[in-house]
């Protein structure tokens, strides 16, 4: 073959390279490859997710942006539950009551989020689609370790819009299949990475449900008896808290309740939490009968 | 400076298809059938970690024969497609003909401009929310597609398996029978294919989420039994 027409012949190849990378069928040469990387991948075909703060903006600015509130999680004898709260605010507005704000993570893995919820709802999306596109391009999953030390980059790197006011604060729960049993993991807003052994909790309401489950001697029960301490902790935060949004009987609206064991992420039935909602507020409603 | 030889472009064209030809035939072939509720990909794969079939989309499957660092660089190509169509529109929005449009202008690119052509054939199968949306897409070395009906079958004994799934094809078959046609066509009339040398995926669902699935090896032989 002559050298010349090797040489052209390259070029043209080189050429059309470049239009198929913008046409969507992403080719990458070895050194330039994103890998399993998804976020990576977008970046490198021109598409980067992340936030473009102006300058401009400080924190002093207010800006009313939705947030979510109480989200927690604990240990059972068989994995984890997970839970949350449905009601999202703006300054003292309540914006939306059907916010989900406990999502599957992949099949065996769970996230839930508090703080600004554009943004948070934007991380889990992304966060989903990192681990499923690991998982396609590995051939098989990450470790539930490697998980959440993505999750923490991904709060590490919303630093900049955390510092402007849109602070997301995940929590990760998930069932650990090398070592059989579940384990939780609680962030801070600059991608600390805290393992816990019994209970998380994040967002406003994540005190006083804290202290709920902490009397309730969280992450020594049963996974009944824990998703009803679950219960519990939101229902208790949702009282004390105008943030968190407790349960609506009115809409038949519910928080969500969700256990991840040895057979993956399963979020209960509205109609089982309702139950669970409903003997809580039957123990605690005064009985004047007995007053008198 | 030398002028250089004259070579008939259907001569340069004929010896990269050759080529392309020589190296496909060289692997075991593969082969795809739809069954009651999906698509099942059955290929003669010695090896449990160099796969041939692996999972691009929620309801979208790859397969390629050939060599396996080309086929595998194409899978990993369209994995990204989907995942970055799905992050940008929506996942009701990834679609398999997309897809195979995007493989077969890349393999067509490359084997009309390229020294060296791919020596790989893929397919890419997918499972429609309704019975008869099920498709399947083969698309060869010079980026030439096919659109199949109701099997398919890659690699250097193509034709004669093609032939022998014919045979056997029937409308409704369950899994079982489906694997069992599969298993037979690949090995032909003169031997049979021991179960460990069988990798098998199915794409079986009509619900919505992750479609794909592997069989494992005790799953295959209780088929095939």
């Amino acid at each position: 073959m002559p050298q010349n027409g090797g040489v052209v012949r390259g070029v043209v190849v080189e050429a059309a390279r470049l239009c198929l990378t913008a046409v969507t069928l992403p080719l990458f040469s070895t050194s330039d490859d994103p890998g399993p990387n998804f976020p990576e991948l977008l970046k490198r075909t021109g598409v980067d997710p992340s936030y473009r703060i102006n300058e401009a903006l400080t924190s002093e600015q207010h800006l009313d942006i939705t947030h979510g509130t109480t989200v927690v999680a604990a240990r059972s004898s068989e994995g984890v539950v997970i839970a949350g709260d449905r009601r999202a605010t703006s300054g003292n507005l309540i914006s939306y009551r059907t916010m989900k704000k406990v999502f599957a993570a992949d099949r065996w893995s769970g996230v839930a989020i508090a703080g600004a919820a554009g943004p948070a709802i934007e991380m889990v999306k992304m966060f989903q689609l990192q681990l499923e596109h690991y998982e396609k391009v590995e051939g098989h999953s990450l470790s539930l370790e490697g998980k959440a030390n993505q999750l923490s980059m991904m709060v590490r790197q919303h630093l900049p819009a955390a510092m402007q006011g849109m602070v997301v604060v995940p929590i990760f729960a998930g069932y650990d299949r090398r070592r059989d049993k579940g384990r939780l993991f609680a962030y801070d807003v600059t991608g600390g990475r805290y393992e816990e052994e019994d209970y998380v909790a994040s967002g406003s309401g994540s005190l006083h449900a804290r202290t709920v489950i902490k009397l309730g001697r969280g992450g020594n029960l049963s996974q009944d008896d824990t998703i009803d301490l679950m219960i519990r902790a939101l229902f208790t935060a949702a009282d004390d808290d105008s943030a968190t949004g407790g349960p609506d009987s009115m809409r038949g609206i519910y928080p969500i309740v969700a256990t991840i064991g040895e057979d993956g992420f399963q979020a209960l039935e509205e109609a089982d939490i309702a139950e669970r909602f409903a003997s809580i507020i039957d123990e605690y409603t005064l009985d004047e009968e007995a007053i008198r | 400076m030398n002028m250089p030889f004259y070579v008939a472009p259907e001569q340069v064209m004929k010896d990269r298809a050759d080529y392309a030809q020589k190296g496909i035939a060289r692997g075991r072939s593969l082969v795809a059938i739809e069954f009651d509720s999906g698509i099942v990909l059955v290929a003669e794969n010695p090896s449990r970690n160099l796969r041939k079939v692996s999972e691009i989309y929620d309801r979208i499957a790859f397969a390629g024969v050939g060599k396996y660092n080309e086929y595998d660089q194409l899978r990993i190509a369209g994995i990204r497609h989907a995942d970055m169509k799905g992050y940008t529109y929506s996942r009701d929005d990834v679609d398999s003909q997309a897809l195979a449009n995007q493989y077969a202008q890349m393999l067509g690119q490359i084997f009309t401009h390229e020294m060296k052509p791919l020596e790989v054939e893929i397919l890419v199968a997918s499972v429609g929310f309704v019975a008869d949306g099920n498709r399947l897409f083969h698309i060869r070395y010079d980026g030439s597609v096919t659109d199949e009906d109701g099997f398919a079958a890659l690699g250097g004994e193509a034709d004669a398996i093609r032939e022998r799934l014919g045979e056997g094809y029937a409308d409704e078959m369950d899994l079982g029978a489906a694997l069992k046609l599969a298993s037979s066509a690949l090995a032909g009339p003169e031997r049979t294919i021991d179960d460990d040398q069988l990798e098998v995926a199915v794409l079986d669902c009509l619900d919505e989420g992750r479609c794909f699935r592997r069989l494992e090896n005790g799953e295959i032989t209780a088929l095939l039994a």
